[in-house]
This record gives structure tokens, C-alpha cells and sequence, in this order.
């Protein structure tokens, strides 16, 4: 439905596109996601011909956009912006109606296609309670919604949302990008700049990860959302987990690991393994984790967040290369935490270790194990300004858990 | 729903209007009745009949008049009242349009020069010894027209006409042709008072030559822009979102540009330049009937009409007659503030 060929865009003298080819076909819905200023805007942009591409070419249902009539384009393709500015003070439903311009001549008056297509764009957005009001009157977030239901007035078989859930609040986020899944499962093209990826890999079948004019990636939210190319793209370190209500990927932005920071390794397995992992990560540290069970709670948690991890099939005997790697990232370590059951070659390695400790709060630690607060765990790892960063927050957490 | 209310409102001000023209009509240095002014008017209706010999003209009433009171009405009265509910009406239909270009409620007709271009041409052919029929309203208005145009030149680049730019080569140009305004001021000699005077704009010589002049200018241009109501609307949204929404954004804007300043210049170029009717009566309009230009365009123009003949019938009520351009301003800028602050209460 929208075809991008090696399209270039160029504002001013400064590219802001360079070589994008896309083809979103009929019914789908793509997330754009990538750092403010990748050039998700403007893709959009060139997608309805406000932006002329400077190389390539733009084509929705086969017709070139930039060659296309702004009428034509505008039967074509329905546009929400990030931001509406209204100066004067319409009603929400003359709003609406404007939605339907490309569709009438000059002397035509409003027929019962365009009060249908009004009135059902009002419902869908749940806007039809304020049909009435002053556009002026109403919050940004309504104000939002008002603009949505102009395009789904405007009965475009491509609809492009720009940061569609910006101001709205959870239940109309949700709403509002359910309501795109709908549209797009009925037949309708729709391309969504969306920032929050969980929300984009919830509910769209297809992301497009754009980086510095490019295009990173495009494919399903699992195969675009690893924490390699949003490091590449977005420059933080990430975890992607799994949502546990939805099961879509779920990302989650870390701190900055600090140069020269410190290596700590993890011994255990279960919850609290994996809230310690999780804990240390958080601080900033290097984690590293084995072994643990394939599949446990720590498993999943050091998948997403540590640096590496040595797992092993579970209920079985640790083979002895896995507890041999498991030994050597200990040694690599500045120190090793335990948290939670602990046994087998776990065991020996943290009763070999001449830095063993188990962070304050820990359910039944090792009596070979000191047991520290985390700045403790940071000033005895030489660290005294984290440990002065940390102190606070462990008393006052400490305090809070007991 | 739209048409209807534009239909209702239009009928009431045209009544409105009618009152106004009967009451002005009446009122001068002869006393007339206002019965007698209503039986001139009727007297002068015709009506067009089939009979034997083709289409005859008949006058169906025949009220008893004295001559000179007939005289008075349609000779002296009625085409200063005609003039001036047609500039009245051209300056406030221009003004609308050009606060929604703008999106700006303190826009007005004359924001991209017209005014002074047309000024430039009227002064020149006051100080110029030339003498050609209706030659200073033609010099008024190919002044307001050079302006305008000029003003849209600089401001266009690579077939676009940011609004902000036009915006400000107005100002600059209106500068401009206000030093050669000075300029010929200066040099004018004894013609210095007519050209004040035309400056302050006035009704003052009124004839149904430049009622004939005027009228089907801003008549033909009056519907153009009705028929651009919608885009006007949508372009209110900003120029992009307009874009989407299948408007041909640069090329409404020339057909609204170009529209509305030869409406202006009609205006100006029998009138001179009377100010604040073309900023005030839409402003005040746009209060009552809303945004929606499908409305407000005709509501605007009625209104206008109805306010400058009224403020011309205050102007040359009094001992000595002012040039109308002082009454509005006088009467027009308290308003303006009245509405001012009255719009602050109830965003509060």
C-alpha cells in the first residue's frame, strides 16, 4: 500500500533521510520507533507529500505522491500530527467535519456519507460527548482524540499517527492504539510514530527501528526489539523481557555502566537471584550469573540484563564444562554475590571465594557469606562514591522491607 | 444547518441594514420623514411586465412626494448611503478573510499594503495636474493592486508564501509608500487639503457613478470568496494540516490574497482609507456567530454595511461635517477595547 523507494530527504542542507525503502502492504500496522530526531516525522511526512523527497519516490496505492493533487492524497492518506493549534474557537464536531473536505466539491453541503463518517468517528474516539464544545475547551489529550477522529472521518485507506499516544492517558493510550489494530485488521494501512516500545510491540505486527535517517531494522517486535540494535540506536543500555500479561517484548532502560566500573558475579537461582541481578545491574554494575537453571526466574532476568550467563538444564547434574566456564567468571570478577538456594558447584565456588557476600535483605545467606548493605558491598569493592550514592536509599529501603 | 443559520442571520441584518438606510435617509439638513423616504424608494421600484410590444417597465406605486424631497433622496442621500454600505461591506468581508489568512483576530484589510498603495495612487493623481474621469479612483486602485502584489513578490519564494514573511514586507512596504505619501504631501501645494482630506477617508462626494463602479467589483469577489469559505476554515487548522486534508494550500492562498485586495481596493479607491471598520466588525462578528467562515463572511459584510452608514450618518450630522474615517476610529477603538476586555472576563 505505502512503497518508499530509496527515498533521500534533504531540509535546508542537513539530510534528514537517507536511502529509506519500506513497503508496508495492505492492512498492516508498523510502529516507527527510534531516537528523537531519527527521522520518524519526516518519514511520515513524505508518506502524505508535505515533505518532497529529494531522491527516490514515494508511492501510496500505486500513485506517486509528489505528483499527486493534494486532493488526491488527502482521499488517500489520513494524518494525525504530534501537535494541533486551533486558533479559533470551533466546535469539536465542526472539527470533525473538516475530516471530510478531500471528499466534497467546492458547492456541495454535507451528505449522509459525511454525517455517517462524522458521527462514527466521534463514537470510535470516544469523542462524541464533547461534540458540542468549544475545541479551545478541551484538554490536549481530548484535544488528541479530536484530531484522531478527523482522520478516521477523512475514510483514507492509509492512516499515519504521529506520537498518537503522547498526551493521552493509559486508558486512551490503549484505546487509541487498539482502535489502530482494529482499523488495520478491517483492511486499512497504518504507520504509527510511537516512542514507548512496549506499547509498539504490543499492538503492532511489524517495527521499524530508524537510527540517523536509516533504517536499523524493520521486521515482527521480537526480531527488531534485541538490546544490541537499541543500544546501537537509541545509545542505553537495555533489557528486553518478555511482558508477563501479554507476552509481547518488554524493554526496559538502564542505567549507564560507569568506565572502570565494577564486575560482580551472581551465585543462585529463583526470585531472589534474579531481584539481585536486577538490583546490582540497576547501580550500574557489570553482572555476570551462572549456573543457572534453564528456565529458572534468575535464567530469564540474566538473559535480559547480564553481561553473561552460564546456564544448564535443569534437574539434571551440572556438567562440568558449564561449572568450569561458571569458575572462570568468578575469577573475572571483582566480587560474588549470593542470593537465594544455592548448591552444587554453586556451592564450592562461593565457599572458594575469598570474596563471598550476600546482600542485606537476603533470605536465609550463608554462614560463609558477609552479609552487607549495598554500600557496603561498594565500599568494599573500593568504590566510595557510589557507596556514598547508594547508603541513603539501602537504609531507608532496608528499613522499609523489615 | 450551516446554510440555515447563514440564511437566518443574513435576513436579520439585511433588515437591520434597511432600518439604518431608511433612518439615515431621513435625517440631514432638509427634514424628511422617514414615510416619505420609504415612499421615494418604493416610487423607484420597476417592474418588468410581458404585454404586447415585448417587456414594458411599470411603476407600480405612485405615492405623492414633493419633487425636491424626491430630489434630495435619490440624488444627494441615497448614493452617499449606497457608497457607503457598499465600502462598509467590501472592508469588513476583506478584513474577515484576511484575520483567518492571518490567524490573527488583529489582522485587517490593509495588513498587506493595499491601504497605502492605494493612498500613493489617490495623493499622485490629487497632486499631478491631470484630469481623466474617475481618474483618481482608477490611480487608488492600481495603487492598492501594485502593493499588494508587490508585497506578495517578496514574499514568495520557491512557490511559497509563508504567512509570517508576507506579514512583515507588509509593514515594510506600508513604511515605505507612507514616505512617499510625505513625499507628495509635501509638493502638494494647494491641493494639500484634498489630499488630507481623501486620506482621513470620507463619503463625501458620493455619486451613483462610483456606486456603479464599485458595486459589481465587490459583488463578483463576494461570492468567489464565499465559494473559499471552507478552505478558509480548514487553512485555520495551519498550512500542513490543511495539506493533509486535501487543500491546495499556496494556491488558496493566492486566490484569497488576490480576492480580497481587489475587494479592498474598490473599497479604498472610492472612499480613501477608512480604517478600523474592516478590523472591528469581523472581530465583533466572529463573537457572535462564530469561526465557521461559511457564516461569518456574510454576517461580516452585512454588518460592515450597517456600521459605516451609520457612522457616516453620525459624521454629517453634526454642525460641520468630519470625514467618516474619524468617526469609526473614534467610535471604533473603545469598542475594540470594550471587547478586549470583555474577552479577558470570560477566559478567566
Amino acid at each position: 500500500m505505502i512503497e518508499l523507494d530509496s527515498v533521500g530527504v534533504e531540509l535546508g542542507e542537513t539530510p534528514v533521510l537517507e536511502d529509506v525503502s519500506l513497503d508496508v502492504p495492505e492492512g498492516a500496522f508498523l510502529a516507527l520507533v527510534g531516537p528523537n530526531g531519527a527521522g520518524k516525522t519526516t518519514l511520515l511526512r513524505t508518506c502524505n507529500g508535505i515533505v518532497s523527497p529529494t531522491a527516490g519516490q514515494v508511492r501510496v496505492d500505486g500513485h506517486d505522491v509528489t505528483s499527486s493533487s493534494p486532493r488526491d492524497v488527502g482521499r488517500l492518506v489520513a494524518t494525525v500530527p504530534q501537535t494541533t493549534r486551533i486558533a479559533f474557537e470551533f466546535d469539536v464536531a465542526d472539527v470533525v467535519a473538516m475530516g471530510r473536505t478531500p471528499h466534497r466539491g467546492r458547492f456541495e453541503t454535507a451528505d449522509d456519507d459525511d454525517r455517517t463518517a462524522v458521527e462514527s468517528a466521534l463514537e470510535r474516539t470516544d469523542t462524541a460527548r464533547f461534540a458540542d464544545r468549544s475545541i479551545d475547551e478541551l484538554s490536549g489529550g481530548e484535544r488528541q482524540r479530536v484530531v484522531l477522529a478527523r482522520a478516521l472521518a477523512q475514510e483514507t485507506p492509509v492512516l499515519l499517527l504521529d506520537e498518537p499516544t503522547a498526551s493521552l492517558d493509559i486508558n486512551h493510550q490503549v484505546r487509541t492504539l487498539a482502535l489502530a489494530r482494529e482499523l488495520a485488521t478491517a483492511g486499512r494501512t497504518v504507520v504509527a510514530a510511537i516512542h514507548d516500545l512496549d506499547l509498539a510491540a504490543r499492538f503492532c505486527d511489524r517495527i521499524a527501528l530508524l537510527s540517523d535517517g536509516s533504517i536499523l531494522a524493520d521486521g515482527p517486535p521480537e526480531a527488531v526489539l534485541t538490546a544490541e540494535r537499541l543500544e546501537s540506536a537509541f545509545g542505553v543500555r537495555t533489557a528486553v523481557g518478555t511482558n508477563p500479561v501479554t507476552g509481547t517484548p518488554a524493554v526496559t532502560p538502564l542505567a549507564d555502566e560507569p568506565p572502570g566500573g565494577h564486575r560482580v558475579h551472581v551465585l543462585g537461582r529463583g526470585t531472589d537471584a534474579a531481584r539481585t541481578i536486577g538490583r546490582l545491574v540497576e547501580r550500574g554494575v557489570a553482572v555476570t550469573v551462572g549456573v543457572v537453571p534453564e528456565g529458572d526466574a534468575a535464567s530469564v532476568t540474566a538473559r535480559a540484563v547480564a553481561r553473561e550467563v552460564v546456564s544448564a538444564p535443569p534437574f539434571e547434574p551440572v556438567a562440568d564444562d558449564r561449572a568450569a566456564a561458571a569458575a572462570d567468571l568468578v575469577d573475572r570478577a571483582d566480587a560474588v554475590v549470593v542470593a537465594g538456594p544455592i548448591e552444587g558447584p554453586n556451592e564450592r565456588l562461593a565457599r572458594e571465594s575469598a570474596r563471598a557476600f550476600a546482600l542485606h535483605g537476603a533470605s536465609d545467606p550463608p554462614e560463609y557469606a558477609d552479609t552487607v548493605t549495598d554500600a557496603e558491598l561498594f565500599e568494599a569493592l573500593g568504590d566510595a562514591s557510589r557507596a556514598e550514592r547508594t547508603r541513603p536509599r539501602v537504609d531507608d529501603g532496608g528499613a522499609r522491607s523489615e | 444547518m450551516v446554510l440555515r443559520r447563514t440564511l437566518a442571520w443574513s435576513a436579520a441584518l439585511c433588515g437591520v441594514l434597511l432600518s439604518v438606510v431608511l433612518v439615515s435617509a431621513a435625517l440631514g439638513y432638509a427634514a424628511i420623514g422617514p414615510l416619505d423616504v420609504a415612499y421615494v424608494l418604493l416610487n423607484g421600484i420597476r417592474v418588468p411586465a410581458l404585454g404586447g410590444s415585448g417587456v414594458t417597465w411599470t411603476r407600480p406605486f405612485g405615492f405623492e412626494v414633493a419633487t425636491t424631497t424626491g430630489l434630495i433622496v435619490t440624488r444627494i442621500r441615497l448614493p452617499r448611503i449606497a457608497l457607503g454600505a457598499i465600502v462598509g461591506f467590501a472592508l469588513a468581508l476583506a478584513g474577515a478573510v484576511m484575520q483567518g489568512f492571518f490567524r490573527n483576530p488583529m489582522a485587517d484589510p490593509s495588513i498587506i499594503g493595499v491601504s497605502s498603495g492605494a493612498a500613493v495612487g489617490a495623493v499622485a493623481f490629487i497632486v499631478l495636474p491631470l484630469s481623466v474621469p474617475f481618474g483618481r479612483s482608477a490611480f487608488a486602485f492600481v495603487g492598492a493592486l501594485l502593493a499588494a502584489f508587490t508585497v506578495y513578490l517578496i514574499a514568495t519564494e520557491g512557490g511559497r508564501t509563508p504567512v509570517a514573511t508576507l506579514l512583515l514586507a507588509g509593514v515594510a512596504l506600508q513604511t515605505f509608500l507612507g514616505a512617499a505619501i510625505s513625499f507628495l504631501l509635501l509638493h502638494a501645494g494647494d491641493d494639500l487639503e484634498t489630499a488630507v482630506y481623501w486620506l482621513m477617508g470620507h463619503l463625501h462626494d458620493s455619486t451613483w457613478g462610483r456606486v456603479r463602479l464599485a458595486l459589481p467589483v465587490v459583488l463578483v469577489f463576494f461570492v468567489v470568496l464565499l465559494a473559499y469559505a471552507r478552505d478558509l476554515n480548514v487553512l485555520l487548522l495551519g498550512e500542513e494540516e490543511a495539506h493533509t486534508l486535501g487543500i491546495d494550500v499556496e494556491r488558496t492562498k493566492r486566490v484569497l490574497l488576490a480576492t480580497s485586495s481587489v475587494v479592498t481596493a474598490a473599497a479604498v479607491s472610492v472612499a480613501g482609507v477608512i480604517g478600523f471598520v474592516g478590523l472591528i466588525v469581523p472581530h465583533a462578528m466572529r463573537l457572535v456567530v462564530g469561526p465557521d467562515h461559511r457564516i461569518l463572511l456574510p454576517t461580516s459584510a452585512l454588518a460592515g454595511a450597517v456600521f459605516l452608514v451609520a457612522t457616516d450618518t453620525v459624521a454629517r450630522s453634526g454642525a460641520a461635517e468630519v470625514p467618516v474615517g474619524i468617526v469609526t476610529a473614534a467610535l471604533g477603538a473603545p469598542f475594540f477595547l470594550y471587547l478586549l476586555r470583555n474577552r479577558e472576563v470570560h477566559a478567566l
